[in-house]
C-alpha cells in the first residue's frame, strides 16, 4: 500500500488533555520514569507508526499557550526529551524519535551532536523539532536575555538549524580512515570549519561528533502561520501544522513549502463504540474544569472516523498525521489497535515498516555532503 | 582487627589522546553505540561502581591543523549516558560537563532528567573552563578570564545545586481521586542572584532519586582543592603512587572538617592504566609494547613540539632531543590540550628530560616514552589486584578510575582476572548492595 499517510504520534505526559492524569488507566506517579516512556513507545513501535515525539519546555509549564499558573491539579515536572528518546532508543528498533529542543536559549553546537549522537544509537532514526521560545518563565530560567519578538526569535531559529546543519556536514562520511602506515586516524582533509557567522551567534566548528548515520537527520517545527511557514521552509524537512478542517488543509498546503512533508497535528479522543469519546472528553472537561480547547483541532469519534477524516484530508495534500493522544496510554492504544487495523484493512497503512531510517520513512533521500569535494 | 576498606573502581572510555590504541587490531569504534554497550556492561558485569566519559568541545589543532594522529570524535556525554541506562542496571554513569559553555538551568535539567531515566546513577564531574579556541564555537566565546574559573565553577555549581534542592521529594503525590497533582503548588520554586547568574522560576525536573546526582571534581590547585573539599562527593586525582597519593589524600581529607563533613564523604580516585600478563615479566613486556604502539615516531614529534612551541617536523625521533631550548611564552603549536599545560616550566623539563636522555642514553621517541603515560599497574593478576589494595589500605586513595588502552575490550581480562581476586580478598562487592550510585560510593543523600 503506497497511497496512505505516515502516522506519528506525539507523546506528552499523561495525554494532552490536563485531566487526562486522572483517567484510570493513566500512571501519573510514573511519568518521570524510564518504564513509563519505554511502554509507550515501543507500543507505537509494534504497530509500526513511523515516529513518535516528545515535547518539551525549559520550564514547568503544562500549557504552551497560556500564561504560567501555580497548579497543584494538573501533571506539572517533565525531563529533558532528548534524553528521553535516547533512553528508549535501545529498546526499539525501528520507530522514529523526534525530540523538541528550544533553541532560544540553547547552544547549537551542543543540539548538533546531540542529535547525531541519537542518530548513531537509533541506527538512523533520529530527528529533531526546533521550537522557539515564547514564554516569559524560560527567559527568567536563564537570564540571559530579553523575550524577543516572534520575527527576530524564528530568524534566529533559521541560522540556528543552518548551524546544526553545517555542524553534521562537517565531517564527511569516510573522514575517519585508521591508516596504520601514516598512523593518521583521520583524513583532516575531510573534516571542515563550518565558519557559520550570524547576527546572534557564530560557530567555527567542526563537530566534535563524526557525521550521523543518516547524514543529516530531518528537522521539523510545528507552525501555524505565515511567518513560521517560511522558518520551516527556510530550515525544516517536515513541518507539523494545524488545518481545522479540510478547506484549510488545502489553504495551509499552498502556504507551505512544496518540498516539506506536511505533517497536520490533530488531538484524538477514540473510543469504539460511537458517542462514547466526545462523552469522555466531555467528562474529562469536567474534571479539569473547563472545555479542553488546542491549537490543532480536537477530534472525538470512533477510530474508523478518525480514518476517514485521516484519508479524507491526506487527499488533500498532506504527508500524514502527528496524533496528540488525549489521554495516555487509552488514546494511544486506540491508535494503535483500532486505528492501525482500520487503515490497514483499506489498504492504506503498512504491515511492516519498509526503509530502516526516518529519513528513509519520509521519502527523504541520504543528502550529499556539502563540503565534500 | 578492623575490616579492609572497600575499593571503589570505575572504568573510563577512553576519549582522545595517545592513551587510546586505536590500531590495534582488537581495537573497535569510538562513535557506535555498541563499543559503549560493551564496555558498560564488562564494567557492571565487573560490579563498578560507574562507567565514566569526559568532554572536549573543540577538535585538538597543532601547527594550525587539526590533529590526527589520535582517535578524533566522540559522540554526546548526555545521549550516550542516557542510552546506556536503558542497557544496564546498577553501574553508575558520569559525564564531565562544563560550566563555562553552559546554563545552570540546562545542566541540572540535564542531570536531574538522567538521574530520573538511570533511576539514580547519575554523576556529574564539573570542570571549569577552556580557552577561547573551544570558546569559538559556542554563543558566549571564551570569555571567561583565568581568575574567575573556579568562582564561576564555584557559583554554577552551587545555582545547579539549588534549583535541584528546589524540589523536596514529596511534592508528587498524583493522587487521582482527589485531583492533587502536587502537594505543594509552588514546588520547584528557586531564585538566585549573584555576579555570575541572575536567575529565579520554577526549576522543571521534580528531585531524582539521588537527590542531587552524585559531583566529581579534578581540581589539583589549592583552590581546586579546597573547592572539591567543600563540594565533590568524588575527586579524581592524578596520584596513583604511594608517595604521591598519601599526601594528596591526607591533604584534601583534612580539608573536610572545616565544611562539616567527614572523610567517608568524599571517594578519591586517580586515573590509572594497567598491562596484565601472565606472569609479571609477560606483563612487563606486554606494558613497553603497548607503549611503542602509544609513541609512534610521530607521536613522539608531535609531542616534543607541544613542549618545544615549535615546529620540529623535521626533527629525527630516532636522534637526540632538540639541542636548543623551548620557546617560551604563548601556546603557538597546540591547541585545544590540557596537558601541555602541566609543564609549567618548559626550559626545567627539558633540561631534566636531557639529563634523563643523557644518563639512559635515550633517543627522544624513548625519552617520550619514558617520562609520559607509563602504566599504572604492570604485572600478573595478582601482583596488580595487591598493588591496587596496598594502594588502598594505606590511604593513597579509595579505589582507581580505570583506563584501557584498547576500547571497548580492553577492560574483559581485568574484570576476568583481577576483579575476582579484589574480591577474595574481601576488599571489593561481589554483589551492589544498593541500586543508585550513592549507594555504590557509600554516600548519604543530601
Amino acid at each position: 500500500m503506497a497511497g496512505g499517510p505516515l502516522l506519528a504520534v506525539a507523546l506528552e505526559g499523561a495525554g494532552w488533555h490536563p485531566a487526562a492524569w486522572r483517567e484510570p488507566a493513566a500512571r501519573p506517579a510514573e511519568l518521570l520514569t524510564a518504564g513509563y516512556w519505554t511502554d509507550l513507545v515501543q507500543e507505537a513501535e509494534a504497530a509500526k507508526l513511523d515516529f513518535v515525539t516528545f515535547e518539551d519546555f525549559l520550564s514547568l509549564r503544562t500549557d504552551a499557550r497560556g500564561p504560567f499558573e501555580d497548579r497543584a491539579d494538573v501533571v506539572q515536572g517533565r525531563l529533558d526529551a532528548v534524553l528521553i528518546a535516547s533512553r528508549v532508543a535501545p529498546l526499539t528498533s525501528r520507530i522514529g524519535l523526534v525530540p523538541t529542543a528550544v533553541v532560544t536559549h540553547t547552544e547549537p553546537f551542543h543540539l548538533s551532536k546531540a542529535i547525531a549522537t541519537l542518530d548513531y544509537i537509533s541506527g538512523g532514526r533520529a530527528g529533531v523539532r526546533v521550537q522557539v521560545s515564547r514564554h516569559e518563565e524560560e527567559y527568567r530560567n536563564f537570564g540571559r536575555r530579553e523575550p524577543a519578538d516572534a520575527a527576530e526569535l524564528f530568524d534566529e531559529a533559521a541560522d540556528y538549524v543552518e548551524v546544526l546543519r553545517r555542524l553534521w556536514d562537517s565531517w564527511e562520511d569516510d573522514a575517519e580512515i585508521r591508516d596504520v602506515a601514516t598512523g593518521r586516524f583521520v583524513d583532516r582533509e575531510k573534516l571542515h570549519y563550518i565558519d557559520f557567522e550570524g547576527r546572534w551567534f557564530s560557530v567555527k566548528g567542526p563537530s566534535i561528533t563524526p557525521r550521523p548515520p543518516q547524514g543529516q537527520p530531518p528537522v521539523a517545527a510545528l507552525a501555524h502561520n505565515d511567518r513560521a511557514y517560511r522558518l520551516a521552509g527556510q530550515a525544516a524537512d517536515l513541518v507539523y501544522v494545524t488545518p481545522r478542517d479540510r478547506a484549510d488543509v488545502a489553504k495551509i498546503r499552498a502556504a507551505v513549502d512544496e518540498r516539506l512533508r506536511v505533517f497536520a497535528d490533530l488531538v484524538v479522543f477514540l473510543d469504539d463504540k460511537p458517542g462514547a469519546a466526545a462523552d469522555r472528553k466531555a467528562r474529562l472537561d469536567d474534571v479539569a474544569g473547563a472545555e479542553y480547547s488546542s491549537d490543532a483541532h480536537v477530534f472525538t469519534g470512533t477510530p474508523a472516523e478518525l480514518a476517514d477524516l485521516l484519508l479524507d484530508w491526506h487527499a488533500a495534500g498532506l504527508t500524514g498525521f502527528r496524533l496528540r493522544p488525549g489521554a495516555l496510554p487509552d488514546d494511544l492504544t486506540a491508535v494503535t489497535r483500532g486505528l492501525v487495523p482500520e487503515l490497514r484493512g483499506r489498504g492504506a497503512f503498512r504491515h511492516d515498516y519498509a526503509a530502516a531510517t526516518l529519513r528513509g520513512r519520509l521519502g527523504l533521500p541520504r543528502p550529499a555532503n556539502r563540503y565534500a569535494a | 582487627m578492623t575490616e579492609p576498606k572497600q575499593i571503589h573502581l570505575a572504568a573510563h572510555f577512553p576519549g582522545v589522546n595517545n592513551t587510546t590504541v586505536w590500531s590495534d587490531p582488537e581495537a573497535g569504534s569510538h562513535i557506535e553505540f555498541s563499543s559503549f554497550v560493551k564496555l558498560a556492561q564488562t564494567a557492571e558485569r565487573a560490579k563498578f561502581d560507574f562507567f565514566f566519559l569526559a568532554e572536549g568541545l573543540r577538535l585538538r589543532e597543532q601547527n594550525g591543523l587539526i590533529y590526527d594522529l589520535d582517535v578524533v570524535g566522540r559522540p554526546d556525554t548526555f545521549t550516550v549516558l542516557s542510552a546506556l541506562a536503558a542497557v544496564t542496571e546498577r553501574l553508575g554513569l558520569a559525564g564531565t560537563i562544563n560550566s563555562t559553555f553552559n546554563e545552570p538551568l540546562e545542566v541540572a535539567r540535564q542531570f536531574a532528567s538522567l538521574d530520573h531515566l538511570s533511576a539514580g546513577r547519575a554523576a556529574w564531574n564539573v570542570v571549569t573552563s577552556w580557552d577561547a579556541f573551544t570558546g569559538e564555537n559556542f554563543r558566549r566565546g571564551g570569555f571567561l578570564p583565568q581568575d574567575q574559573r573556579y568562582s564561576r565553577a564555584e557559583t554554577f555549581l552551587r545555582t545547579a545545586w539549588e534549583l535541584f534542592d528546589s524540589w523536596r521529594g514529596d511534592e508528587v503525590v498524583a493522587d487521582k481521586a482527589s485531583g492533587r497533582f502536587l502537594s505543594d503548588a509552588h514546588a520547584g520554586a528557586f531564585s538566585h542572584h549573584d555576579r555570575h547568574f541572575t536567575i529565579d522560576g520554577r526549576f522543571p525536573v521534580p528531585r531524582g532519586p539521588q537527590g542531587r546526582p552524585v559531583t566529581i571534581q579534578a581540581g589539583d590547585s589549592d583552590e581546586g582543592r579546597e573547592f572539591a573539599a567543600a563540594t565533590a562527593d568524588a575527586i579524581f586525582s592524578r596520584y596513583g603512587t604511594l608517595e604521591t597519593g598519601q599526601p594528596f589524600y591526607r591533604d584534601v581529607k583534612g580539608r573536610l572538617k572545616k565544611y562539616g563533613r567527614t572523610p567517608d564523604q568524599l571517594v578519591i580516585m586517580p586515573a590509572a592504566t594497567f598491562a596484565l600478563g601472565d606472569s609479571d615479566a609477560d606483563a612487563h613486556e606486554k606494558a613497553h609494547e603497548v607503549r611503542l604502539q602509544q609513541v609512534s615516531e610521530q607521536t613522539a614529534i608531535k609531542f616534543l613540539e607541544q613542549l618545544w612551541n615549535t615546529d620540529l617536523s623535521e626533527h629525527d625521533p630516532n636522534g637526540p632531543l632538540p639541542d636548543f631550548d623551548p620557546v617560551v611564552g604563548e601556546d603557538l603549536i597546540s591547541k585545544g590540550r590540557a596537558s601541555v599545560r602541566m609543564y609549567r616550566d618548559p626550559l626545567a623539563t627539558a633540561k631534566e628530560w636531557r639529563q634523563l636522555a643523557e644518563a639512559k642514553n635515550l633517543t627522544a621517541r624513548e625519552v617520550v616514552i619514558e617520562v609520559t603515560g607509563r602504566q599504572t599497574f604492570i604485572g600478573s593478576p595478582t601482583t596488580v589486584a595487591t598493588a591496587i589494595n596496598d594502594l588502598v589500605q594505606n590511604d593513597a586513595a579509595d579505589g582507581f578510575i580505570l583506563v584501557p588502552h584498547v576500547t571497548p575490550g580492553g577492560l574483559d581480562e581485568f574484570a576476568d582476572t583481577v576483579v575476582p581476586l579484589l574480591q577474595d580478598r574481601g576488599v571489593f562487592r561481589t554483589e551492589y548492595a544498593g541500586t543508585t550510585l550513592r549507594d555504590h560510593l557509600g554516600l548519604s543523600q543530601p
